[in-house]
């Protein structure tokens, strides 16, 4: 089995980027979380990382908006915002473009995808990555599914890119770590930003730590878009890691809405 | 399509160090590559981020922008606010319903 850590996490820009402007102890008790899954994370000794992201308009624009890209790449730079505004120094992050196409020619059999071998991490990618690879040392294989704007992914094929994902896992001889990173309700970059349906994410992750693939799917993009916000698209992340360990239950390490991180900032691992 | 062109020429700016660059040194030349009404070009130009927002910009992209621009986090929140109160609600785009917020 080859597929040996699967978890979620928050990736908002705020968590590094206004980091002193939080209620010290929510922040440091969610940074303890993402170093709690970095040590079990690097306790399973993997050799490569597959992020799971939705990225914010760094790579992909409306010119043509891939529903989900797998990056090929030997390398990829980030963070491609500014340096003090993320409160993350850029730099380059190793990749692994044959296992990155071994994985992509896998997946492809059940769903399609575009691949990218250039690639400028966002936040979405770069704040998990400050965390749980802080020497960046362990190559990565990004994923974006397009969370922005619609037309949208279905759950459905969200959930058959997860499947797809973990046969993949399971056809290569490396050691797979594999994170999703989006957020449940919230209302990033709008005047709304800092709200938070609190039930609502506690509704959603009940589902998501229980694997309720029907509940999961019952999902609605335009009831998410009325009471989890346009950023509530971006629980496709968590929707693939679902798929990703269908059965699986997960454990959550951390939830706590921070309104100046604009989202309910969450920490999560799955038990394989 | 125009608020495509606003959104493409600020995700340029966004991503690409020449593009800022040329908004720095040829700012008319670089306006005039893309298709952009006399509006939207003197919201990006000034920078009048709350009529950008009310024009449907995604904050994904706008975001960056304003901190470009010199507008701190609060300042950025308040500047769309102050698009809603001075042009309305939000035209198009993901944000339309925000003129329903309490």
């Amino acid at each position: 089995m080859s597929l040996v850590f699967a978890g979620v996490c928050s990736h908002a820009p705020g968590i590094t980027g206004r980091k002193d402007r939080a209620d010290p102890v929510l922040r440091d008790g969610l940074y303890a979380a993402y170093e709690r899954m970095r040590l079990a994370m690097e306790a399973e000794r993997p050799d490569a990382l597959v992020v799971i992201a939705a990225e914010h308009f760094a790579n992909f624009f409306m010119n043509n908006m891939p529903a989900i890209c797998v990056g090929m790449a030997d390398y990829y730079e980030g963070p491609i915002e500014d340096e003090a505004w993320l409160g993350i120094q850029r730099t380059q992050v190793p990749g692994s473009p044959d296992l990155s196409r071994r994985l992509i020619e896998d997946v492809m059999n059940d769903v399609d995808l575009a691949y990218a071998q250039e690639w400028k991490f966002d936040h979405g990618i770069s704040v998990p990555l400050h965390f749980l690879t802080p020497r960046y040392d362990l190559p990565i294989v990004p994923v974006n599914i397009n969370c922005q704007g619609p037309p949208l992914i279905p759950l459905k094929r969200v959930w058959a890119f997860g499947q797809a994902l973990r046969r993949a896992c399971e056809n290569v001889p490396e050691r797979i770590a594999v994170i999703g990173t989006g957020g449940i309700s919230h209302w990033p970059a709008t005047p709304d930003s800092g709200k938070i349906n609190e039930p609502w994410d506690r509704a959603f992750l009940d589902h998501f730590l229980n694997n309720r693939k029907d509940s999961l799917l019952a999902y609605r993009d335009d009831e998410t878009w009325r009471e989890a916000g346009q950023g509530g698209f971006e629980i496709r992340t968590f929707i693939a890691v679902a798929g990703l360990t269908e059965g699986c239950k997960g454990e959550l390490w951390f939830y706590a809405p921070i309104p100046i991180f604009a989202v309910g900032c969450t920490v999560a691992v799955m038990t394989l | 399509m125009s608020l495509y062109q606003v959104q493409k020429l600020l995700y340029h700016l966004n991503r690409d160090p020449v593009v800022r660059s040329q908004f720095e040194r040829d700012r008319d030349g670089l306006l005039a590559s893309y298709d952009l009404t006399t509006e939207e070009r003197e919201a990006i130009e000034a920078p009048d981020i709350g009529l950008l927002y009310v024009m449907g910009v995604n904050g994904q992209i706008l975001m960056h922008y304003a901190a470009l621009r010199g507008f701190e986090w609060n300042a950025y929140i308040e500047a769309m606010r102050e698009g809603e109160r001075k042009y309305g609600p939000v035209r198009t785009g993901l944000y339309t319903s925000a003129q329903s917020r309490s």
